[in-house]
């Protein structure tokens, strides 16, 4: 009886759903103090004066950081350099503006209220220059994208495109995108009296990072970062938002230290619009060229994003371009324009999100061109193996997602007519788009302890970002040691346990899954040896790497299962409190993949060299297919999603019910993104219009119909010995497109512009 | 937030006075809304008067009509058996705003008193000649998607967010004030003033008159009316356009009408020239489609709120036949 694979209820259901999961900012405190942040109101310019006296006189007050107080801070490494930061420039280290939003001053009183009240008595003056605003200025490469240069090319796309005989050349937009969790970031800061410094976090930035980023930014030499103990328990949605270390995450340890008393700070849900990232918007050119019959020749997808002075995230639009259809001559490329908004990050999807809505929408237009099924289109265009890199799939059950997607939805009843189909007053439309995402496995390790009481306890320094992780890694462990998931428990977020990276990139279930399962294995085969040296035990003299779990805590020969030994009984005989081990996994493919980024010439290119041997002989990506049924109202211009059918496959299904879970709402995501999530930016003044919650529209349960998701639940042995690849961000890709798509196909409208409402549709 | 103080009035009439005496002092119903404004900084003011205990919140029915008290919950009053049968414009436009969380706890009265959403209106490091006459409207060469195509002045060109007063307008409603010289009626038609040369004047109160309750009229046309949000998702949005329309049919055709849009001016916006286009004409397509297109004759769109337009047209049409299919 193995419990990977079945739907085993959340373990942290009931304290959720009961309020009593303890969040970050519900950690209570002895002596602590509350700090707010004060934001500059210009996008670009100088603070020609800036007067605290008295916000300093005001009740309650104990500190207030301004750049002519505080002490010096180092610029942060980048993210893309190995380090923890996107925006590498330090809080108040200056006078200047470099964007509306960032912080001016750093207030810490004895209560929240005070603060608030004393940053509102602190008056600021500006020079203001003109922001630069919008993606209109001189465009140039970034260094990187997503660890890759910025432009790609295989074959010879431009002369392809001349030669094609039906070409398509469009151009798309999105806009700022914001993560906008439910839970806002919180730090809070506390030094003990031996100079270890202690961080509460909302983070899904991952504690060990943010470990060596608290050490990089507070002046602590690296060997010593094991004084610094990060937790984060439970996340309120994350989404890319709080990943990596931004100055809000600095400034508590900053002011907990001169202050000698814990600081919290707890964003208020405005200042979460300019201190954690968002995503940039995107202008993209696509041009397709195809012969007659929908063969792809050439593709060429330019794409523009944001740049910053600060820091450097280009949105890698073009990157599934590069591997989702088999055309021999594909140019991707990467630039950036220079805007005072800050630097942009992760956000849900990243890349694959705005840069599916692009090729999916030109893909759509092209089988209008060819007067061809939109399905079709895609299967003639079908890779066999990754075009990209040269080398198969190691798992690639795509095919299979089209046709059981489309024999769920019933694409075949689709009049391919543009307008034709209507259900009342309704136009009614069809479309559909391919989802592909790059999840990535990081370095993780995982121990795991058996306990005099038969029961484990497996700690990995994860963080469960809301995805399920505390359920699915328990289930994993009690099916490598052969006992109940309720047997075992996962702990995790917390820098004390072993090291892993960040859950992002979907990577938790392939990173963290392999990881426990080797620890859990290999105290399993501790205990077993522990036994067959052992007279008193049946599995005397056995060969202990063939003994098996046969459960309910039971270890039995290979060859007679009657005569098992059980992890308490040979725990008790042995006088053992409890055995324990410690795995690693995915450590020397990522070092190979990454030692030339990471370390300098010439280490990187010869650890590159020295670990060839991990370098993947296979491509990895999750596939899906999106089906979309829209309802538009023709006179008021009023899209509703009324079906979707997202047929995925993510190797084996650890656990059905948080795997549903994850697509269910990454589909929501891309019904935001695609009907109404945006940020707009003042064009003049450089500044956020509605940072907030009544500006920024996410979908209602109104808005989001029936959901249905199949998995092919088909495990890929290729990627690990788990078989599972990632889940959480392959769902949101496509759906814009497919949304874009269907609408097109009620109306006979195509809107190249996210997000879609009635100004689109009727202006 | 500055620090304030807050007491419990004892009275309507006590409430009022407490204000009244005191410029600086605010009255606060269910706090859905006032509380923003504390928080966002739009007012600051010293002392909140707490009126929600009052006893302001009966909903009562009379033969000449209902008469809402101001502290009776969007939702209580949405929920109401008599209000849904023969009010059905105010029952929907109610269950349209808002979030049920919020229709919980948000009064009647507080409803009527919303400020206008417009973001540059509502984030004070915005300049804005609403809040700070003189210092220029970014919404003219900024975002304005969501902002007036009727009837908006030079100087401001925000929209009011209530559903509710939109179909008060359509119901010839008037609003209750107490005030420390007694009570008066005013009008909703004159309740929200029309633009002029200050943007600051929302409406008729004078500071410290307390909105104790509304009157709505049965009248002829209450029980054959209808209201539409239109909106930029299922639920929980300010309305684009949003249309309260109430008519009485005599004999096959329209006798009398009432047509109010909301989402498209600084005030809920009646459009006579739609009415008069109905008036003696069945209610039937070619009468719609005179209302609907005279509904929007006046509109002045900005460059980016022209859809604006269409949705209005649209709705007007859509309200009014939805109205005549339920005869």
């Amino acid at each position: 009886m193995t419990s990977v694979g079945t739907p085993v209820p959340r373990v942290d259901g009931l304290l959720k759903a009961t309020g009593t999961a303890r969040y970050t900012a519900d950690i209570p405190f002895e002596d602590l103090t509350h700090a707010v942040l004060l934001q500059a109101t210009i996008a670009r310019g100088r603070i020609a004066s800036i007067d605290a006296s008295a916000a300093e006189a005001a009740p309650g007050v104990l500190l207030v950081l301004t750049h002519l107080n505080a002490p010096r801070l180092p610029r942060m490494r980048a993210f893309a350099k190995g380090g923890s930061a996107q925006q590498t420039v330090p809080a108040l280290q200056d006078d200047r503006v470099r964007f509306a939003g960032e912080t001016v001053a750093f207030v810490v009183a004895e209560s929240q209220e005070q603060a608030r009240y004393a940053a509102m008595l602190i008056s600021v003056e500006y020079d203001e220059e003109p922001p630069a605003v919008g993606l209109h200025g001189d465009a140039y490469p970034p260094a990187k994208v997503n660890g890759q240069p910025p432009d790609y090319r295989r074959g010879d796309a431009e002369r392809a495109l001349a030669d094609a005989a039906v070409t398509v050349e469009r151009t798309y937009r999105t806009p700022v995108h914001h993560h906008n969790p439910i839970e806002p970031p919180v730090t809070i800061a506390s030094w003990d009296d031996d100079g270890g410094l202690t961080v509460h976090e909302a983070a899904q930035g991952g504690v060990h990072m943010m470990r060596l980023g608290f050490a990089e930014a507070l002046g602590i030499p690296r060997r010593k970062a094991g004084s610094i103990r990060v937790v984060s328990k439970f996340l309120g949605g994350g989404f890319g938002g709080k990943g990596f270390m931004w100055p809000r995450n600095i400034l508590p340890a900053v002011a907990a230290r001169l202050l000698g008393r814990p600081v919290k700070l707890e964003l208020t849900r405005a200042q979460m619009y300019t201190s954690g990232g968002y995503r940039s918007e995107t202008v993209q050119r696509l041009r397709l060229g195809a012969d007659r019959d929908g063969r792809l020749g050439s593709i060429v997808h330019e794409s523009t994003s944001t740049g910053s002075d600060m820091g450097e995230f280009p949105e890698p639009c073009a990157q599934i371009t590069q591997m989702l259809y088999a055309c021999p001559n594909v140019t991707g490329t990467h630039r950036l324009v220079r805007q005072n908004v800050g630097v942009p990050t992760f956000t849900r999807a990243p890349g694959e999100g705005p840069g599916s809505f692009a090729l999916e929408s030109a893909l759509d237009e092209l089988a209008g061109e060819l007067s061809l099924d939109p399905l079709e289109l895609r299967l003639r265009n079908y890779a066999e193996t990754d075009p990209e890199h040269d080398r198969p799939w190691s798992s690639k059950g795509l095919r299979e997602c089209y046709s059981e997607g489309a024999e769920r939805f019933g694409w075949s009843a689709r009049n391919p007519e543009p307008g034709s189909m209507r259900d009342g007053r309704w136009l009614v439309g069809y479309g559909m788009a391919t989802a592909a995402y790059s999840s990535h496995t990081w370095p993780t390790f995982a121990r795991v302890r058996i306990r005099a009481d038969g029961t484990a306890v497996v700690r990995c320094a994860t963080t469960d970002i809301g995805t399920g992780t505390y359920t699915v890694m328990a289930q994993v462990a009690a099916d490598a040691l052969g006992v109940r998931p309720g047997d075992v428990t996962f702990e995790a977020g917390d820098t004390r346990y072993p090291f892993a990276f960040p859950p992002v990139s979907s990577s938790g279930a392939r990173s963290i899954g392999p990881a426990v399962r080797a620890a859990a294995l290999a105290v399993r085969t501790r205990v077993a040896r522990l036994a067959v040296k052992d007279r008193e035990s049946p599995l005397f003299g056995a060969d202990a790497a063939t003994v098996r779990a046969i459960g309910g805590g039971r270890l039995a020969r290979a060859d007679d299962p009657e005569r098992y030994d059980t992890f308490v009984d040979v725990l008790e005989r042995a006088g053992l409190g409890h055995v324990e081990e410690r795995k690693g996994y995915g450590v020397m493919p990522f070092l190979h993949s990454t030692a030339s980024g990471i370390a300098p010439w010439p280490v990187g290119p010869l650890l590159r060299v020295a670990t060839r041997p991990f370098a993947g002989r296979y491509s990895t990506y999750d596939f899906g297919a999106q089906f979309v049924e829209v309802r538009v109202d023709p006179d008021l211009g009023v899209v509703r999603v009324s079906r979707v059918v997202g047929v995925y496959d993510i190797g084996r299904v650890l656990n059905p019910r948080t795997a549903r879970n994850q697509a269910v709402g990454g589909i929501t995501w891309g019904i935001g993104m695609a009907l109404m999530e945006r940020t707009t930016t003042h064009p003049r003044l450089g500044k956020y219009t509605s940072p907030n919650l009544s500006g920024y529209l996410l979908p209602t349960n109104a808005d989001v119909p029936d959901i249905d998701v199949h998995f092919l639940d088909r495990p890929d042995p290729l990627v690990n010995p788990l078989g599972v690849k990632g889940v959480g961000e392959l769902p949101v890709v496509g759906v814009a497109a497919a949304i874009a798509n269907a609408v097109h196909h009620a109306t006979g409208k195509r809107v190249r512009s996210l997000p879609i409402g009635p100004a689109e549709l009727l202006g | 937030m500055r620090p304030f103080g807050y007491v419990r009035a004892e009275s309507p009439e006590a409430a009022a006075a407490l204000v009244a005496g005191d410029l600086s002092a605010a009255f606060v119903g269910g706090g859905t809304e006032i509380l923003n404004w504390l928080k966002d900084g739009l007012a600051d003011p010293a002392l909140l008067v707490d009126v929600g205990r009052l006893g302001l919140d009966a909903v009562e029915v009379s033969d000449g009509g209902l008469r809402l008290g101001s502290g009776a919950r969007m939702s209580d009053v949405a929920r109401d058996r008599h209000v849904r049968a023969e009010f059905p414009v105010l029952a929907r436009a109610l269950e349209a705003g808002a979030s049920p969380q919020l229709r919980n706890m948000a009064t009647l009265g507080g409803n009527l008193l919303q400020r206008t959403r417009c973001a540059y209106f509502r984030e004070p490091s915005f300049p804005c000649n609403k809040r700070v006459p003189g210092t220029g409207c970014p919404a003219r060469d900024g975002d304005h998607a969501m902002h007036a195509i009727l009837g908006a002045s030079d100087a401001c060109v925000a929209v009011h967010p209530s559903d509710l007063a939109v179909a008060l307008l359509a119901l010839d409603a008037r609003v209750e004030v107490l005030g420390v010289h007694g009570r008066r009626e005013v009008a909703i038609e004159d309740f929200y003033p029309h633009a002029g040369d200050d943007p600051r004047r929302e409406t008729a109160l004078r500071h410290g008159e307390l909105v104790v309750g509304i009157g709505v009229p049965s009248g002829p046309r209450a029980r054959t009316s209808g209201y539409l949000k239109v909106r930029e998702r299922g639920s929980f949005a300010f309305a684009l356009v949003s249309v309260a329309a109430a008519v009485e049919v005599v004999e096959g055709v329209v006798r009398s009408a009432r047509i109010a849009l909301g989402g498209v001016a600084h005030r809920p916006w009646r459009v006579r020239a739609a009415e008069d286009a109905l008036l003696g004409r069945p209610l039937a397509d070619g009468s719609v489609a005179d209302a609907a297109e005279a509904a929007v004759r006046d509109a002045d769109p900005l460059p980016g709120n022209r859809y604006k337009v269409a949705i209005a047209r649209g709705a007007v049409r859509r309200v009014l036949e939805e109205i005549g299919e339920r005869g």
